[in-house]
């Protein structure tokens, strides 16, 4: 350890901080920046999680997908195998899988001191909240696109794929969902604690969203629950994206088709980013 | 640069008035008025659950007090203000460096998080870690670090945006004596080099005979504040030290026997007397020969200081100790 004391000079002179302060908004945006490239920069520093990240998704849809594959059939959507059928639901599981490793991180950082130091700075909680989301929705998409390039594989053809809906619906649900886990994260002070959580509100989630198996063929008081699914619009939103409005109806809801999922999840992922906002800006 | 002398500046530069938060019905801080002054190390001084963590947490904006007024450089401003946040850097007890990334990229997040951007932000950071001696280190990541390391570079983390005010809660917490010695060290050359003002929370007696001045905290309230030398002179005289088998008994022959307060404390009987080194045969004559296992004489700590104070030792925990909201398991 080098115990000498340096004694170059710190550049005082370079302009007083209190002359030219910056600006509030310049503020809340350095904070969100900081706080999203750090989440990016850690997200390809730990490389069990890339590789995790990559694999992951491709063998949920082989083995699962080929599990089913021998006892799915849809009337109405001939063609649409369970391969097909699979592939937007793997892609919104890899959303929600990344919304829920950045809320685990928000855990970790309020323990370790480092959120505590960013909360003690000049940046409001909103942009806390907003640079986390942001960071955890861009290790996200990167993460679907790369899942994406097995498209062609799934059966996605140039002429049924909408290329502006899928980025939106994946952007906004990628956003959605990092909310909503930072609003449970919040009230739950152990990462053990958020693993149930987990495990009862947004893994099931995921399954009753229409990405394992349709609403179509579900009884009737689950498919109410599926249909008032936020996560459905997700699945519902990336599945038209990739094989069509026709596909989409086939095996989703009566709504699905109607272009309603780009607003819908407008609404959530601006409630669920509110509703952190308030769980952080909660001061004990 | 602001004036760096103790003494000299008697406007405060941070002025708490009041500050006040309870917990349910328990009042952890009790409307504690304390003036910082320019340039000063001004240390909390006091046992876990005096309310020093408390004050911490309500002046680094992370807990909202119930009361209270205070007044930065003249200027009224609400705690969390991001104009006096600005003026503010904070050393958390845990650790706030992500250990994923390099000295010298934590460095960089802490300049930005305050709005420093580009060269301006590149330029103090180098001379940040030139100024804690770790500039050849910049790039390995903190992970790796030492203790002692990892605290100078939170040091220099809270420094990077140039505040006026530094404020560190238990700065020192588990670094042996080297380390703790070499941290104050790079302290005391950064509040000269950045003129800067610190205040400290410690209930390390080596650590609060550093401070320029001390505020002792007891059960939420300010019951001294003073420089260590003028608290150390309230005690009048020496401190004798008895160690005996039975030390409750041996206090209580001290009382009888010689007419002197004797107390009881971590097991050796302490008898704070003017003139020390006259009783210490007076005291040796006065009981047979093995009653007594140890005698010493020394000049009165701040612990000592403490306990006469507060009637609680520092190092011991208050029974009814804060519960640090943010520091579960």
């Amino acid at each position: 350890m080098n115990a000498e004391i340096s004694t170059a000079p710190a550049p005082l002179a370079a302009g007083e901080p209190a002359a030219s302060p910056p600006g509030t908004l310049a503020l809340q945006w350095a904070t969100v920046r900081v706080l999203m490239a750090r989440d990016v920069v850690r997200f390809f520093r730990q490389p069990s999680r890339v590789i995790g990240a990559l694999a992951q998704p491709v063998l949920f849809w082989f083995v699962i997908g080929s599990g089913f594959a021998g006892s799915f059939r849809v009337e109405g959507a001939q063609g649409l195998g369970y391969q097909q059928f699979f592939f937007p639901g793997v892609v919104t599981m890899v959303l929600l899988f990344s919304a829920i490793f950045a809320t685990i991180t928000v855990i970790e950082d309020r323990r370790e001191g480092f959120l505590q130091a960013v909360l003690a700075g000049p940046g409001s909680r909103l942009a806390v909240v907003l640079g986390k989301a942001l960071g955890s929705s861009a290790i996200a998409l990167m993460q679907a696109s790369l899942f994406l390039l097995l498209a062609p594989l799934a059966g996605v053809s140039a002429s049924t794929l909408n290329l502006p809906l899928l980025v939106a619906v994946m952007v906004l649900s990628a956003l959605a969902l990092t909310g909503m886990g930072m609003s449970l994260a919040w009230w739950v002070k152990s990462s053990a604690g958020y693993h149930a959580v987990m495990s009862i509100v947004m893994l099931p989630m995921w399954v009753l969203s229409g990405a394992m198996f349709p609403l179509k063929g579900a009884g009737t008081w689950l498919s109410w629950v599926m249909l008032l699914n936020p996560m459905r619009f997700s699945v519902e939103g990336v599945r038209r994206a990739l094989y069509g409005a026709q596909a989409s109806l086939a095996v989703g809801s009566p709504m699905s088709g109607a272009g309603l999922e780009v607003p819908v999840l407008l609404v959530f992922a601006t409630v669920f980013l509110g509703l952190a906002a308030f769980s952080v800006s909660r001061r004990e | 640069m602001p004036d760096t002398s103790v003494s000299t500046s008697p406007a405060p530069l941070l002025h708490i008035e009041g500050l006040t938060r309870r917990f349910r019905d328990r009042v952890a801080v009790d409307g504690l008025t304390l003036s910082v002054r320019p340039g000063e190390i001004l240390g909390l001084l006091g046992p876990n659950g005096a309310g020093k963590s408390t004050t911490f947490q309500m002046l680094a904006g992370l807990m909202a007090p119930d009361a209270g007024r205070v007044t930065f450089a003249g200027r009224a401003l609400a705690l969390s203000d991001p104009a006096l946040r600005r003026q503010l850097g904070i050393i958390f007890q845990r650790g706030s460096l992500d250990d994923l990334l390099t000295a010298r990229e934590n460095l960089l997040l802490g300049a930005r998080l305050y709005g420093l951007t580009g060269e301006r932000a590149r330029a103090r950071v180098e001379a940040m870690l030139a100024l804690i001696g770790l500039a050849d280190r910049g790039d390995e990541r903190v992970g790796t670090w030492s203790g002692g390391m990892r605290r100078r570079l939170e040091l220099a983390r809270a420094l990077v945006h140039q505040p006026r005010v530094v404020l560190m809660d238990e700065p020192t917490q588990g670094l042996d004596e080297a380390a703790f010695r070499t941290f104050w060290a790079h302290l005391k050359r950064l509040r000269d080099a950045e003129g800067l003002t610190v205040l400290l929370t410690t209930h390390r007696a080596d650590e609060a005979e550093v401070c320029d001045r001390l505020a002792v905290l007891d059960a939420g309230r300010l019951v001294a504040c003073d420089t260590p030398a003028a608290l150390a002179a309230r005690m009048g005289g020496d401190i004798l030290s008895l160690e005996s088998a039975d030390a409750e008994a041996l206090a209580r022959d001290v009382r009888e026997k010689l007419a002197l307060e004797a107390k009881v404390v971590d097991g050796r009987v302490q008898v704070e007397v003017a003139q020390g080194h006259a009783w210490v045969p007076r005291v040796v004559e006065a009981f047979p020969a093995g009653r007594l296992s140890s005698v010493s004489l020394r000049r009165p700590t701040l612990a000592d200081v403490f306990l006469q104070l507060t009637g609680r030792a520092l190092g011991a925990d208050v029974p009814t100790a804060e519960p640090a909201p943010r520091r579960r398991r």
